[in-house]
């Protein structure tokens, strides 16, 4: 089944949900309201459109905008050799989305990676904690508004540094 | 290459051929940990098998227990994360030892000036040899365990009733 | 640090936990595992990792396009020049530009040369910490010999930043025909080796046969893709799904396994190094000649002379360069780059012996100026030595990147570990952490 089929059903299927189509360098990107993110994945991991892998899941700081957040999902098809990348925007205050722990299991680490670089919050993740920095670590990292060489030592230096 | 003495010898003549024996018997048999984390570890396997092997310095055993081991070998850069565990190892370690600090992430944090990653290990161990270098060569390696060799020759060797610190 | 984790709280209070740290011979540096046994038996287990997160999207959002090339290096730093491979061709897909044959044909054969050093690494550690030392030595000196001509070509063991954005850095060794040729067959003779020694070897097989068995409805589910997956009898090559550079026109096979456990994902790369070294052999082959004469530019103009020469008039004859620049003179440039003179280094001559030479150098290199491509976001993937190894970049149009993120395939692998050891025995977590391949630069990024 080809990508323009896929989007031709998407825009029947899901007409008030899908708020923008668009193609950036050759790839195909849809823009999807917060709320119908479970609805549409589901839909588009049964046959015959077989979106069968979750490829990756990230998020962008936009800071300076609103809404500043902006989550990125990108899909495949094995057996139709399709890709499709999926965004939503979130607003700084109400950082919250649906988890697709239930539908792939590598959801689970990947959103636990977006939790402690960006601090997202996901409903209904079972072990929403953080995966790269330690406990004790205050802040999100990958946020434009932490500074690049911020350090926050566990154990005290033998000296400082000479800057 | 011969290095001056290091130290003056408080006792004359025959405690000072005695350091010497010791540290020529300490210096060709190193039982080493090596922690290595990230790409130097590449060099550091290079290093270890047939064509520039160190097993000719006296340097292969490789032991996988702090409390056994006289050398710590850290190879790749240590996080934030990291550090509390690399203090822990250094503690266990037993005197004599002594540190190598192979790769530039090990001496000054290298290239990654950031907020993960510790700018260089001597901020949490003392260290003995740097090893410049992403990565240093085999030959490079080979070559600090050579001067290592000579600091462990003719430094002032540690009694049980004096100890380095 | 201090906090239980979760496995100390949900574990049995009779069962016995415990942790193979982080810093520990066989988890490859950088990983904790925590364990809960009845006996030998693991009924449970945890998964830390993070031990050697550098930073590496928030750096790379400071730095140039072209600056941050080294970092990319040291990413999956046992096939540096696959993760070089992944930026440079995403960030072509933005700009939109065409490279010359002859380049994308010496991309090929270097891109090959480090897959079958990433199966030589990861099988020699695999096969160690089992205890066959003998096969880790012959792996290890086969990777030696890929490696000195690695050297040789783009002046660096492993971290080489060689493929750049538009071709590559220099030309090949003008005797690069006869060394490959050497290597190849040294190559042969220890995959030769060690399939005799580890084929049928009764130790391997009882230890490496229906251990941590994954079916393709799980590795699917769990984003798997590379040797993993193949293994699972799921064929899925980015090089034959997307074909990206000559690989279209080039004849190699898609090696699978059948159960899907450790023993299977041993086969699967053994095999891929067999298809590896028949692709090198046909792209040299098939390799245009490149631009230019064949044996090394000894001869020429001092550059003094020719220095003093064009302040007065222009100069069009060779130059003698220095021989780290070797391979890299003007007249080789377009076999090897593109044409395209917004996006490369200019060739060294025209940048001391003319002006317009001296304002590309210096347009290119300024901070503000140099590549700056237009609005929007990109992803492109190629076939690394674990599988799909991803780039997703953001631009804003200034010159360096607002968003870099790196889709690794040994992240989505080891996040389905805990459930592969599960109802195993501890002496069975090393080979299969070893058949995973986790190299600790792609997974905590």
């Amino acid at each position: 089944m080809e990508i323009k089929k896929v989007i031709e059903e998407l825009k029947v299927k899901f007409k008030d949900d899908i708020t923008e189509f668009s193609k950036q360098f050759g790839d195909d990107v849809i823009r999807v309201k917060r709320e119908s993110l479970l609805d549409i994945v589901r839909f588009l991991k049964k046959t015959p459109h077989n979106f069968a892998m979750l490829l990756d899941l990230t998020c962008v700081d936009y800071m300076g905008e609103e809404p500043r957040f902006e989550m990125v999902y990108h899909l495949y098809s094995i057996s139709n050799k399709n890709r499709l990348r999926i965004k939503i925007r979130l607003a700084e205050d109400d950082l919250k989305i649906d988890s697709l722990t239930p539908l792939w299991g590598n959801a689970n680490w990947l959103e636990r990676e977006v939790f402690d670089m960006f601090g997202v919050h996901f409903i209904d993740h079972p072990d929403l904690r953080r995966l790269f920095m330690y406990d004790g670590f205050e802040g999100y990292p990958l946020r434009k508004d932490y500074p690049l060489r911020k350090r926050q030592p566990i154990i005290p230096m033998r000296y400082e540094d000479a800057d | 290459m011969e290095l001056d003495m290091v130290g003056s010898p408080d006792g004359g003549f025959f405690t000072s051929k005695l350091d010497r024996a010791v540290g020529w018997a300490r210096k060709y048999s190193i039982f080493q940990y090596p922690f290595v984390t990230a790409c130097c570890g590449m060099e550091y396997m290079s290093a270890a098998c047939a064509h520039w092997d160190f097993d000719r310095f006296g340097v292969g055993m490789t032991t996988f227990s702090p409390r056994q081991s006289d050398m710590l070998f850290v190879v790749g850069t240590i996080t934030q994360k990291e550090a509390p565990v690399l203090r822990t190892v250094y503690e266990q370690m037993c005197e004599p030892k002594w540190v190598i600090a192979c790769g530039a992430c090990t001496i000054s944090g290298g290239i990654y000036d950031n907020y993960a990653v510790v700018q260089g290990i001597d901020k949490i161990i003392p260290v003995d040899v740097f090893i410049p270098g992403c990565p240093p060569r085999p030959d490079t390696i080979l070559d600090a365990i050579e001067k290592l060799q000579d600091k462990i020759q003719y430094q002032q060797q540690d009694w049980r009733w004096k100890s380095k610190k | 640090m201090k906090m239980p984790t979760r496995l100390q709280n949900e574990a049995n209070k009779e069962n016995l936990l415990i942790n193979m740290g982080p810093s520990h011979p066989a988890m490859h540096g950088t990983i904790r595992i925590m364990l809960e046994l009845d006996g030998e038996k693991i009924l449970n287990s945890e998964v830390e990792v993070g031990y050697l997160h550098r930073g590496f999207e928030k750096t790379c959002e400071h730095k140039t396009f072209f600056n941050l090339l080294p970092y990319t290096d040291r990413l999956n730093y046992v096939s540096p020049l696959i993760n070089n491979l992944g930026y440079v061709m995403t960030m072509e897909k933005m700009l939109g530009i065409e490279i010359p044959e002859r380049s994308q044909y010496i991309r090929v054969i270097l891109c090959e040369m480090s897959r079958v050093s990433d199966h030589l690494t990861a099988l020699a550690a695999m096969t160690m910490e089992c205890g066959a030392f003998t096969a880790f030595l012959y792996y290890i000196q086969a990777r030696e010999e890929l490696w000195t001509i690695i050297e040789e070509t783009t002046g660096a063991r492993m971290t080489t930043s060689y493929i750049r954005i538009g071709g590559v850095r220099a030309d090949l060794h003008p005797d690069i025909k006869t060394r490959l040729a050497k290597a190849t067959k040294i190559n042969r003779r220890v995959l030769k080796d060690n399939h005799g020694l580890l084929d049928k070897n009764r130790i391997w097989i009882d230890r490496t046969r229906d251990v941590a068995v994954v079916s393709p409805k799980m590795a699917v589910d769990y984003g798997f893709s590379g040797p993993c997956l193949r293994a699972s009898k799921v064929n899925y090559d980015v090089r034959k799904a997307q074909p990206y550079l000559v690989y279209d026109q080039l004849d190699f096979e898609v090696p699978l396994g059948d159960n899907g456990d450790n023993y299977d994902r041993y086969l699967v790369r053994m095999k891929e190094m067999e298809q590896s070294l028949r692709i090198i052999e046909q792209c040299l082959n098939k390799i245009p000649k490149s631009s230019g004469p064949d044996e090394l530019m000894l001869k020429g103009l001092e550059p003094e002379d020719v220095i003093k020469t064009s302040r007065s008039k222009r100069v069009e004859d060779t130059v003698k360069l220095s021989p780290n620049l070797e391979g890299s003179e003007k007249v080789k440039y377009p076999g090897i780059l593109t044409k395209d003179k917004k996006y490369i280094v200019p060739p060294k001559e025209d940048t001391y012996t003319s002006i317009e030479g001296l304002i590309n150098h210096f347009k290119f290199f300024m901070k503000g100026n140099g590549i700056r491509p237009p609005k929007g976001d990109v992803y492109f993937s190629v076939e690394g030595g674990s599988g799909e190894v991803g780039f997703y970049i953001v631009s804003d149009g200034t010159d360096k990147p607002y968003r870099l993120h790196l889709r690794g395939p040994c992240f989505h692998i080891v996040s389905a570990l805990e459930e592969m050891i599960k109802g195993h025995y501890v002496a069975d977590v090393i080979p299969t952490f070893g058949s995973v391949n986790m190299i600790g630069g792609e997974l905590d990024r």
